[in-house]
């Protein structure tokens, strides 16, 4: 019964029916790896790294050389982009042992232009507004909780001083809120792996078998 | 030279940004935007050097040489040169070459494997769980909470119960409020520290990223 299934399910051939087989044989190769590391699954795994890296330099070519790069300078006669450019071309140097310290020009550009950058825009996203939102102007037992769990969570990465008395004490319901804060977001990713997982299965049972509707 | 320069390069890089922040004049602006244009470049010439790498490290050491698994390594740069080449030669949008083989190839593989961790995750959780002290009790509570209040079985199980105790109620304020305590905690910690080290970083304190010599 299966069998007849797999073959109507295969021909007549067309592009869509034929990735649907490979997509099949490719997730039994990476499940194998449930039973032990095997050649299937290396095989797998190596397909994988070597599509995601041809995928993402191509996006990043297109994107970023092409459209910022040779674009504006082949024909917009824009030369501006050519320093990045170069400092592009600088990272090649690290192929080259002797000349490798030429590449920290480039590195030293985006390092300090990244710092920079990240110190005004985590001082306003990742504390000012959190300060805000955990300063709420109602008076509810929820936000009392905000504003006391935050207080005592911040209190336990206090170090200076030893964790004893008021700051032993605070420091402990800090750990309490972390921990529940852990076990939720461990649930939750669990949940997020489960729901994938589901999908797959879906794939299998009905994409190639048909088995279910 | 070989240090001067790259730390000269980094503080003007990364002044700019900072001071694009603080003082709203279009010269400034236009530098700082400039400079992040120049960025992107950059970046994506260090992901063409990655494949470079890749190239050197597969095709010039390990298939020549035939160190174990080297038959891999001819799957990796076989899945690499399918999507670059497909993706030069007929682009990246809908209905080509390269669109079908992401579809096809690359979100197979990446969900199988991102659901492959659901076995794995789920005996971690077995040896994380176990209840040794009240925090890993407040872990394993929250967990198995968020885990039965985001599927239908959860909200079986409570349906008597009032509503403020019902499992996928629960769970949302399990998610927003201790949840989301601990983790503004974290992230204001980890943002000082990003803002720390990017104005050591800045100011030339820490100079790691250069590395050795």
């Amino acid at each position: 019964m299966n069998e007849v299934s797999l073959w109507t399910g295969f021909w007549p051939f067309t592009p869509e029916r034929f990735a649907i087989w490979v997509g099949a044989i490719l997730t039994l190769c990476i499940y194998s790896f449930l039973y032990r590391d095997n050649p299937f699954y290396k095989f797998a795994e190596h397909l994988l790294v070597g599509v995601s890296a041809g995928y993402w330099a191509l996006i990043y070519w297109n994107a970023n050389i092409v459209g910022q790069l040779l674009v504006p300078v082949l024909r917009g006669g824009v030369l501006l982009p050519l320093v990045p450019g170069v400092l592009g071309l600088l990272m090649f140097t690290r192929f080259f042992p002797r000349f490798a310290w030429i590449s920290r020009y480039a590195i030293a550009f985006y390092v300090g232009g990244y710092a920079g950058l990240a110190i005004p825009s985590y001082m306003q996203a990742r504390v000012l507004a959190q300060v805000h939102a955990a300063m709420a102007p109602t008076v509810s037992i929820t936000a009392a909780l905000l504003l006391i769990g935050l207080i005592c969570s911040l209190l336990y990465f206090f170090f200076s001083r030893e964790h004893k008395g008021v700051l032993g004490g605070a420091s402990r319901i800090g750990i309490w809120f972390l921990m529940v804060g852990f076990g939720a977001s461990f649930g939750y990713t669990v949940m997020a792996r489960v729901s994938l997982l589901i999908g797959r299965m879906q794939f299998l049972f009905r994409d190639w078998l048909g088995l279910i509707r | 030279m070989r240090r001067e320069i790259p730390l000269i390069i980094t503080f003007v890089a990364g002044f700019v940004q900072l001071v694009d922040f603080f003082v709203p004049h279009p010269l400034v602006a236009n530098a700082a935007s400039e400079l992040r244009q120049w960025s992107v470049i950059v970046i994506a010439a260090s992901i063409v050097l990655g494949i470079g790498n890749l190239l050197r490290i597969h095709l010039f050491e390990r298939i020549p040489r035939r160190t174990a698994g080297w038959p891999y390594s001819i799957v990796l740069l076989a899945g690499m040169f399918a999507m670059m080449i497909t993706g030069l030669v007929w682009g990246v949008g809908e209905g080509t070459p390269f669109n079908y083989l992401f579809r096809h190839l690359k979100v197979h593989l990446d969900m199988t494997m991102f659901a492959l961790l659901a076995f794995f995750i789920a005996s971690a959780a077995y040896r994380a769980f176990r209840v040794r002290n009240w925090e890993a009790t407040l872990l394993l509570l929250a967990a198995v909470i968020v885990m039965l209040g985001r599927v239908p079985l959860g909200s079986l199980l409570t349906r008597g119960l009032p509503t403020a105790l019902q499992l996928p109620v629960v769970t949302e304020w399990i998610m927003n409020v201790p949840n989301m305590i601990g983790f503004r905690g974290i992230m204001m910690g980890a943002a000082m520290g990003v803002m720390a080290m990017g104005l050591r970083i800045i100011l030339g304190i820490e100079r790691a990223y250069l590395g050795g010599e």
